[in-house]
């Protein structure tokens, strides 16, 4: 087994930013040994839990900043995402596939994070929202690991 | 990488021809004002081509949805053609599949405007 490895970025409140996460995403999925299909899932699911912070959150204030952490402990990648604006309630956003929701907009993030990984937990910081995504490596995958390690 | 977008005639519906990126920012604002421009010289039958559109995230969804309901308000119709297996997935996914007109082949696309 691999050892657990951490790391963090602080990252301004730009559209720079959650393109920059996008990519490292898929390079840190891609060294955990996950298929194109997967890879593509979590930096689209890292993505969003980014527009959330930055768009939503810190509403793009350049005094605010995104702290991105990506972890792997060997059975899972963890992406943790806070940010600091006011904050919301993940269960008051409406369900984009309801019939009366389809049309909308917006409002299809946090779904579409929920699509991609296995897990998606959301806790309230003072300020702010923290948005942690895990996603469970699968036995090829921890085979492959064990393979280039 | 940047969004591109042009546009060409073919029996009255416009086709406009995407390419790169339908994302926050960019991408989706030259989506936005690509067909806000095509509605204000009153083309209303418009069939995006996103055979080069390699990926969309909320944003782009949103402004797909936006596009279609644009069009449909002002009595036109919106369609979408060539999806790449990301985009197709994307969209069964969020149940919009099923709410746009989805073709594969232009000239089957162009036929079902009618006239």
């Amino acid at each position: 087994m691999t050892a657990p490895q951490r790391v963090s970025y602080r990252m301004e409140s730009t559209l720079e930013s959650v393109n920059k996460a996008e990519e490292m995403a898929d390079q840190i999925a891609s060294q955990a040994g996950m298929d194109e299909d997967t890879r593509g899932g979590i930096s689209m699911a890292v993505r969003e839990a980014m527009i959330n912070a930055i768009l939503h959150g810190n509403a793009y204030d350049p005094a605010k900043r995104v702290n991105l952490t990506f972890e792997q402990n060997g059975e899972e990648l963890i992406v943790i995402v806070a940010d600091q604006g006011e904050g919301f309630v993940p269960d008051e956003v409406p369900d984009p596939l309801a019939p009366e929701n389809l049309l909308k907009q917006s409002g299809r993030g946090i779904f579409l994070m929920r699509a991609f990984m296995d897990e998606v937990r959301f806790r309230k910081l003072n300020p702010g929202t923290e948005i942690t995504l895990i996603k469970r490596l699968q036995s090829s995958e921890l085979d492959r690991q064990e393979a280039s390690t | 990488m940047s969004m591109k977008a042009s546009t060409r005639q073919v029996d009255g519906v416009t086709i406009v021809d995407l390419s790169g990126r339908i994302t926050l920012g960019e991408g989706s604002v030259v989506l936005r004002d690509t067909v806000k421009d095509l509605l204000g010289k009153g083309q209303k039958k418009i069939l995006l081509n996103l055979g080069d559109v390699s990926y969309i995230d909320s944003s782009g969804i949103g402004e797909l949805v936006s596009a279609f309901t644009s069009v449909r308000n002002q009595g036109g119709d919106l369609k979408l053609l060539n999806l790449t297996k990301k985009v197709h997935d994307l969209l069964q996914i969020t149940k919009l599949y099923t709410v746009f007109d989805v073709k594969d082949d232009e000239a089957v696309a162009i036929a079902a405007f009618g006239k």
